[in-house]
């Protein structure tokens, strides 16, 4: 299946939840609503022309214009296409749906997510910091992000 | 305790109680056991929160990051896209060459550059001794965490051996910078070829002495077989790649689905678990994969020794890169398996995101689906045989 023919099922099946996409680039990619993240990503994966059942890879993203992002590169084993689905959401309010209960591996993708950028993923099972001591302060890879002269009252060399 | 009256004699145990010989009903409970930071078989700092009932597993929590060395930081900051080669090697310490090789193929396909076939073939044979090298340090541990002490003796005086190889090639043993976006750092040198080819063939009748001294045996077997079997579906949600993906039955291969450098060049096969000892995808199937991989390995280095070009292998290597706004996501095989990078790029010098999907995290987050229900001496081997580098995992 092409990503244009993703995007007209996805657009007919879920209309104003998918808002654009961009053909053209070097991976094309669809932009989703983020508080319908799990029932497109529930279709994406059972629909029997779709089946992406494997999630590649999930990243965080701050794009630096006030908005912060999810990109998931989907991938399916049984018909061996690819696809591209990004979120967006602003950075007073970082609510994205969680797809962990979709792909189990998206648990730890977005606690990772989560940790470095401060992306929250609703009804997520156990959204903890994973790389960072719980105690850290801020999300590092925000791109105003100050790194802190102090660490628990110690000086950080830096 | 609850007032029930019971016999003096009465043995007869509740779940969640054990009666004394005295008649007193003793509530048991579950117990929450601390493994690492520091522990020998967590194969660096990696820790486990585990939940047993008497020998039983009822749940593993892992806890990472202690190696966190915020790789994806760094890469913000780096002045060009070359300067974040040194630091993907530091990822996969034990296979430095094809963290380089992920992120060189991915950097590759965004500024659409056409690599000289020599470099292609030098790439896929230190790739694959990389891979050998790596195996060897898996299989080796994995001995040893099976209480067997002496095969790791003979993996690491092999791997050795590989490692003189890269040495002569590039000056370095573990951290290379010597795949480099568009090319080489050096071309090999001339004794290279002959000593490989020689590598090749003092190495082939190890693997069955190795296999001989370790897989087949007895009590190694006994232990590995059944244990942690991580079931198809599973490791597909979970998005397992490499000999975990193949041990559970996947015949899934990025060097020949999802194709990148010379590989559809040379005749070899992804090696897929069969459940020969146990059940598929148990850890016996994982060890054996990889080394069936070692000699599949094996084969595709000596062909492509045979036939290597000539060429420059610095003819290609941009002056400067400035990719155009967009963004790529390439994934390559590591030996632990899928390596994919996200790099977004601004139109500048310096990447503006760049994320690393590295195989070992995603691997290692479906060990609490294997343990549970282990019992908690086979934690050990079950945690080897999804053999993390914590380099990775942590990044």
């Amino acid at each position: 299946m092409t990503a244009e023919q993703v995007f007209t099922s996805l657009k007919a099946k879920f209309g104003d939840a998918v808002l654009e996409a961009k053909l053209d680039a070097l991976q094309p990619w669809i932009l989703v609503v983020p508080e319908r993240m799990k029932e497109v990503a529930l279709f994406l994966r059972d629909d029997p022309a779709m089946q992406f059942d494997y999630l590649m890879c999930l990243s965080g993203m701050d794009y630096n214009d006030g908005k912060l992002g999810v990109v998931y590169h989907l991938f399916s084993t049984v018909h061996r296409h690819k696809i591209v689905l990004k979120v967006q959401c602003a950075k007073e309010t970082p609510h994205v749906q969680s797809v962990s209960a979709v792909w189990g591996t998206a648990n730890w993708h977005e606690r990772e997510a989560y940790d470095l950028l401060g992306i929250i993923f609703d009804e997520h099972p156990d959204l903890r910091r994973i790389l960072l001591p719980d105690d850290w302060g801020g999300y590092p890879l925000r791109k105003d992000y100050r790194v802190p002269e102090f660490y628990n009252g110690v000086k950080v060399p830096y | 305790m609850n007032g029930s009256k019971t016999l003096l004699t009465s043995y007869v145990s509740q779940p969640g109680e054990i009666k004394t010989s005295s008649g007193k009903t003793l509530r048991t409970d579950e117990m929450i056991i601390n493994m690492g930071p520091q522990h020998p078989s967590t194969h660096g700092v990696l820790r486990l929160e585990i939940v047993v009932d008497g020998e039983i597993i009822v749940d593993v929590i892992p806890h990472i990051g202690y190696l966190h060395r915020c790789f994806e930081k760094h890469a913000e900051h780096m002045t060009n896209y070359q300067q974040v080669i040194p630091y993907a090697d530091r990822m996969d310490y034990v296979a430095a060459m094809n963290m380089e090789q992920g992120y060189a193929v991915a950097m590759e396909r965004m500024l659409k550059i056409e690599v000289p076939e020599r470099v292609e073939y030098i790439r896929v044979i230190m790739a694959e001794l990389q891979r050998i090298a790596s195996h060897l340090v898996a299989v080796g541990t994995f001995g040893i965490d099976a209480g067997a002490f002496t095969p790791f003796l003979y993996a690491f005086h092999d791997r050795e051996r590989i490692l003189d190889l890269f040495e002569m090639t590039c000056g370095a043993r573990l951290l290379y910078n010597y795949i480099w976006v568009g090319g080489l750092s050096h071309d090999l040198p001339p004794q290279f070829i002959d000593k490989a080819k020689e590598f090749c063939k003092y190495y082939r009748p190890r693997i069955k002495e190795f296999n001989d001294l370790l897989t087949y045996n007895e009590i190694f077997v006994k232990r590995t077989a059944n244990v942690g079997v991580l079931p198809k579906d599973v490791a597909i949600n979970y998005a397992c790649s490499g000999p975990m993906l193949r041990a559970s039955g996947v015949n899934w291969d990025l060097r020949r689905d999802d194709p990148y450098s010379v590989y559809d060049r040379f005749e070899w096969e992804p090696q897929v678990g069969k459940g020969e000892m146990g059940t598929v995808g148990d850890t016996w199937d994982r060890h054996i994969v990889r080394m069936r991989e070692i000699e599949q390995s094996v084969n595709i280095i000596e062909q492509a020794l045979a036939g290597i070009p000539e060429g420059n292998v610095q003819a290609a290597i941009p002056k400067r890169i400035r990719p155009e706004r967009g963004e790529i996501y390439a994934r390559t095989e590591a030996p632990r398996g899928e390596i994919g990078y996200y790099i977004v790029s601004d139109g500048s010098t310096t990447p503006f995101r760049v994320k690393a999907r590295s195989p070992a995290f995603v691997n290692l987050s479906v060990l609490p689906e294997i343990s549970r229900g282990a019992m908690l001496a086979d934690l050990v081997l079950i945690a080897a045989g999804v053999d993390i580098v914590l380099g990775e995992v942590d990044r």
